[in-house]
């Protein structure tokens, strides 16, 4: 203590104090903040909790049972995988018009974004939840996930995920942040401007291996910084920007007089 | 409005067409000559001159080790197929032989900059154009040549080693050109794979459809049910150019108009994928507003509405597939298409 | 032991480059050739430099292809792929395709060969266009360089043919795409449009033909045409010597610079590997053209973000801004799909038109015959400027109109309303960057005159007894004035009347008449430059400007300073 006491005046005791205050204060957060509730299948009790958020949140657009109004689409039969979907990537409850809803941060934890997904699947029969053994990347072939995503997806997503535009402002969004459940979901249920692509048309295995094609891409680029994977407008844009740049430079540089 | 602020009116001065163009001012300032020479820090300080030596001598040295470094690269890192593996050799690689080649350059301008004398020099130019004695020679020769060939008194001879001349390059040029075109049947243009009967498949793999698979809002992109052992040659990819067709089902409220009388069915539509712009794939389909969308100049096809252009560079509509379903359940062609799919070209419609 | 014919009036050589020389010598003449070469004089400008960097990223282009060489296999036969990578196993492919992944992925230094490959060839054609820019703004496309100009129009042509037929060879979706456009372009041609596809393609399209067929046109015919034309270029760069910047000693009679060897040589060798470094080092660590992402061609797929190389884009952009109701069906029931030909074939006929013959233009215009070696400031030809600027945006315009879709998800705008801008702006804008170009290089010339007439501003405020204050102007030295007086003046045409002194209508009256109002177009509005007598009288009434003797306080106290204002 005397020791302790002996140096209260040293130059760095206020840092020292300092981190001590920051970890208290952070372990006692830690040890007090609520720790989210493990999502689990639906029961009675969630459709209820799901039902009244929905009259919250959501009714004001789609109607007090989902039947749509002029403002949104009827949602009886869309399934659990759209809301699922929609909730999760922060896209419904839709904020801004625009020409299309986009992702924000997510405004539904999990356990509400489940509640209310069970909630429209008990309005109607839809699309489900895929399972995790469903979407998992590692189980599938990317070989054929590619032969699949560029005759189906690649037109608007572009080759690799980097997306693309579509008319009037619109646009198809990059895959490179969206998890595996959600790319599966997105196939399943066709969001806005994107089609539906069912499990006759891309089956189950098949959304798989597109699924392990885009988990791929997280590798990057073997030939070095990848440059947002755009296509040859960006290279040629580099090659002017640093490649001319620099060279211009070395000429000036060459061309200069020496002091 | 002339906005010249030469005090002097125009008219003082004749345009004058001699070699130095079109000035005719008397009234000029002299050139002062080329500036004199300074010398540079290394011609006056040896020590800075050797500094300098030192400072190329070095560079010279890290081009070196560029290079032994980018061989040492090339030994040690084996690129193992993946990604990564590839990435790590690739920039190994890469920056030592960039290394060793800055190296090379900068030692190089540097000496030149600094150790090299760049006492200027004067060169006097000489003219562009041949002396007239020269010239002179050169006419005088040829009139002599021509001379001597006789050909001015023999117009027959003239006429016919023209004709001749100008003949044989035939004989290369039709094998050559006849040939590399192959059978030149554009005819072919009119006609594809899809004939009454055959089976509409997913693209790329060649499971047939049934009617009932498509929900309202799904799109599929469709080849004809062909056997797979056909699809693995080349001329599967030369009729594929040509057979691709896009598959939507739209609610048939939202389904106004077909582009073909009676070629779709139950809301369910087959138009050709090849814009008839410049033939991209148009495949972009936008759910929502039934707006097929071209990627590579955006052209914009109304596809509830007959296909109609409704943006964009191309100008007709897509041609369209006329389908029906069999006694299983399947999509079925009912007939090829009815005028050549893709862009157009002059004898398009004869 | 000597020969017999001429003495020799040098001793006999001792060292082995001597000796060597002397060999070579007595056989070919060489002697005549290297005593205009080795201390031949170039003048000394970065901006001379940039010819070099299309030069020397070709010689990259041709190292590197015959690395590439060695290892693509040019054909369409069909193969199953096994290996690299993941994405690609086990899937058929054209064999070119194949042996693209395979170079990629399993020959050590293949993939970064193939990058600095296809990275040379943007800075190829970016290098051209940089150095066209110098030449065009500088004028030094005037008598006698012409020839040299078309010459290298012509590379410029060319240079686009080696780029495209290049990055078609992989087969794969993205440059098979453009070839599918070229097929569409082709067939839009009327008459012959549909043969001339068969004779492109062997066939129907794709067929199996077209990638040995451009690896020949790429390795074989396009880069024989571009040595030769380059190997022309340059003779006549050396025959006519280098041009040079106005400035102190330098007149259209001679050439200030340094000799070629060893200080020009040394740079210019110097400059090859700071280039080619470049290229390794952009090769290394910058990802182009992985094909792999893209997937072998199939007449199924396309991708967002279609486009060529930045150096087609302008035909793209053509191409996307067009609108369609242009295509006509003519009496007989032909086709004349004029929303094709016209941005594929009639706007780059006018653009490469108006490259091939201004020299001549300016030429006519100007009624100028003469030798021109010394480079004009750009300042100093405003109309000249003017238009290649306007020429440069028409160009830009429609290379953004090429990426309007990127533009569109960059920035989060419609992808119809770019294209109507770019639509309306192809048309304004070049108008409108020439007369602001114009603008600027009559303002920058009206600023030099005034630096001549009235010297620096020092910043030094001198307050005389009599309470006038002045800002002392420090006249330019010389040279500082010399390089702003020198330049030609360029007046309009001046042609012979109408009628003759009879009265009789002259022939020919109306297109010289034609000429001379084109001439008043690029010279009416003009400013000349200083002359001794103008500079005399600015002295004369601007004394104030400097502090001479006479503005010394007595002179001043009595009342007599109503020195007169700067006009």
């Amino acid at each position: 203590m005397k020791a302790l006491a002996a140096r209260r005046h040293h130059r760095l005791a206020p840092v020292v104090l300092l981190l001590l205050a920051l970890l208290v204060t952070g372990g006692v957060y830690a040890a007090l903040d609520p720790s989210p509730a493990q999502a689990d299948t639906a029961s009675t009790a969630d459709i209820e909790t799901g039902k009244k958020l929905f009259q919250a949140n959501c009714a004001t657009c789609h109607g007090p049972n989902a039947e749509g109004t002029t403002e949104a689409p009827s949602l009886v039969g869309v399934g659990a995988a759209a809301v699922d979907f929609q909730v999760s990537t922060g896209r419904m409850p839709m904020q801004m018009n625009g020409p299309q809803a986009e992702a924000k941060p997510r405004q539904m934890d999990e356990e509400q974004t489940a509640a209310l997904a069970a909630f429209v699947a008990s309005l109607g029969a839809g699309p489900a939840i895929p399972t995790d053994e469903q979407v998992d990347g590692s189980k599938g072939d990317p070989a054929n996930g590619m032969a699949l995503f560029r005759t189906n997806c690649a037109m608007c997503h572009n080759a690799v995920g980097a997306g693309g535009a579509l008319s009037e402002g619109k646009f198809a969004p990059p895959l490179f942040d969206t998890s595996e459940r959600n790319v599966y979901q997105a196939m399943l249920t066709g969001p806005q401007s994107m089609p539906v692509f069912n499990d006759a048309n891309i089956t189950p295995d098949e959304k798989r291996d597109i699924i392990a094609f885009l988990d791929e891409q997280d590798q990057g680029s073997a030939g070095g910084l990848a440059l947002g994977s755009l296509g040859p407008v960006s290279e040629g844009l580099w090659a002017w920007i640093i490649g001319i740049g620099l060279i211009i430079g070395g000429a000036v540089w060459i061309g200069a007089k020496s002091s | 409005m002339s906005e010249n602020q030469n005090p002097q009116g125009p008219s003082r001065d004749v345009t004058r067409h001699d070699g130095h163009g079109t000035v005719a001012q008397t009234d000029r300032f002299v050139d002062p000559g080329v500036p004199e020479h300074r010398p540079r820090l290394t011609d006056t300080d040896p020590k800075a001159a050797k500094r300098n030596e030192r400072i190329i001598a070095i560079l010279f040295a890290v081009s070196c080790l560029g290079t032994i470094g980018s061989i040492v690269a090339y030994f040690a890192v084996r690129p193992d197929g993946t990604t990564p593996g590839v990435r790590l050799s690739t920039v190994l690689l890469g920056v030592a032989i960039a290394v060793s080649l800055f190296g090379i350059g900068f030692a190089a301008v540097h000496w030149a900059k600094t150790l090299m004398s760049n006492k200027e020099y004067v060169e006097e130019r000489h003219s562009s154009s041949s002396s007239d004695e020269v010239r002179g020679v050169v006419q005088q020769g040829f009139k002599d040549g021509l001379e001597d060939s006789g050909i001015a008194r023999r117009p027959v001879l003239k006429g016919a080693v023209v004709s001749a001349l100008a003949l044989f390059p035939l004989t290369i040029a039709v094998p050559l050109v006849s040939s590399v075109g192959g059978d030149w049947n554009v005819g072919k243009f009119r006609h594809t794979l899809w004939k009454k009967g055959t089976r509409l498949a997913y693209d790329p793999s060649g499971r047939p459809i049934k009617a009932a698979d498509l929900t309202v809002g799904s799109v599929a992109h469709v080849i004809p049910d062909v056997p797979a052992e056909e699809r693995e040659s080349h001329e599967w990819i030369t009729e594929k150019a040509k057979a691709v067709v896009l598959l939507v089902r739209m609610d048939p409220r939202d389904h106004k108009r077909d582009h073909r009388e009676g070629a779709s069915y139950d809301g369910i539509v087959a138009y050709s994928k090849i814009c008839t712009h410049v033939g991209c794939p148009v495949a972009l389909y936008e759910q929502q507003t039934h707006h097929l969308l071209c990627p590579c100049h955006q052209s914009t096809f109304d596809i509830s509405d007959g296909s109609k252009v409704v943006f964009g560079p191309a100008k007709r509509p897509l041609p369209q597939l006329p389908i029906t379903v069999d006694s299983e359940g399947y999509l079925v062609a009912e007939d090829d298409f009815n005028e050549p799919i893709g862009p157009s070209y002059w004898e398009r419609l004869k | 032991m000597s020969t017999t014919t001429t003495p020799h009036a040098t001793a006999e050589p001792t060292t082995l480059i001597g000796k060597s020389a002397d060999y070579l010598d007595q056989r070919t003449k060489v002697g005549v050739l290297a005593k205009q070469l080795v201390r031949k004089v170039f003048p000394d400008h970065w901006s001379f430099m940039l010819g070099e960097i299309a030069l020397f990223s070709f010689v990259v282009l041709l190292i590197s292809g015959v690395f590439l060489a060695m290892f693509f296999e040019p054909s369409m036969a069909l193969t199953t792929h096994h290996g690299a990578p993941a994405t690609m196993d086990g899937q058929l492919m054209s064999v070119a395709f194949s042996s693209t992944l395979d170079m990629s992925f399993e020959v050590r230094g293949g993939l970064l060969m193939r990058q600095i490959h296809h990275w040379s060839a943007l800075i190829f054609v970016a290098g051209i266009v940089v150095h066209m820019m110098r030449v065009f703004f500088t004028g030094a496309f005037r008598k006698p360089r012409e020839l040299n100009w078309l010459v290298g129009t012509l590379l410029l042509i060319l240079s686009l043919a080696a780029g495209f037929s290049g990055y078609s060879l992989p087969d794969d979706v993205l440059s098979g795409n453009g070839l599918r456009i070229t097929d569409g372009v082709v067939k839009s041609i009327p008459i012959i449009g549909s043969y001339m596809s068969y004779f492109i393609f062997g066939g129907e399209f794709p067929g199996e033909h077209i990638i040995p067929r451009l690896f020949t046109v790429h390795i074989l015919l396009v880069p024989a045409l571009i040595l030769a034309l380059v190997g022309v270029h340059l003779f006549l760069m050396v025959l006519n010597k280098h041009t040079q910047y106005p400035g102190g000693g330098r007149t259209h009679k001679n050439v200030v610079g340094y000799p070629a060897v060893p200080a020009f040589a040394t740079k210019m060798g110097g400059n090859f590997f700071i280039i080619f470094g470049v290229l390794a080092l952009m090769g290394g660590t910058m990802a182009i053209n992985n094909v792999w992402n893209y997937g072998p061609y199939d007449p199924s797929p396309v991708s967002a973000g279609a486009q060529p190389d930045w150096y087609m884009l302008f035909l793209e952009g053509s191409l996307r801004l067009m609108p369609g109701q242009a295509e006509i069906v003519t009496w007989g029931d032909w086709t004349l799909s004029l929303n094709i030909l016209v941005p594929a074939v009639i706007v780059p006929g006018l653009l490469f038109t108006f490259l091939f013959v201004y020299p001549f233009i300016e030429a006519k215009v100007t009624g100028d015959r003469g030798e021109h070696h010394v480079l004009d400031r750009p300042r100093n030809v405003p109309a000249r400027t003017g238009l290649g600027v306007a020429f440069l945006t028409a160009f830009v315009i429609l290379a953004l109109a090429g990426s309007n879709d990127l533009i569109a998800t960059h920035f989060a705008l419609s992808i119809n309303t770019i294209t109507w801008v770019f639509r309306i702006l192809f048309f304004v804008g070049p108008v409108f960057a020439f007369w602001i170009t114009k603008r600027i290089c009559l303002g920058l010339q009206r600023k030099d005159r005034e630096l001549v007439l009235h010297g620096h501003e020092t910043g030094r405020i001198v307050r005389f007894a009599n309470g006038e204050y002045i800002e002392v102007h420090r006249p330019l030295d010389e040279q500082e004035r010399w390089l702003r007086v020198n330049y030609d003046v360029r007046r309009p045409l001046e042609i012979e009347p109408a009628t003759d002194a009879r009265g009789v209508k002259r022939k020919g009256y109306k297109k010289d008449k034609r000429w001379q109002r084109l001439s008043q177009f690029f010279y009416e509005d003009r400013v000349e430059p200083v002359t001794p007598a103008e500079l005399a009288a600015a002295h004369a009434h601007g004394e104030h400007d400097e502090l001479e003797p006479q503005h010394d306080a007595p002179a001043l106290v009595a009342g007599s300073g109503s020195a007169e204002r700067e006009h």
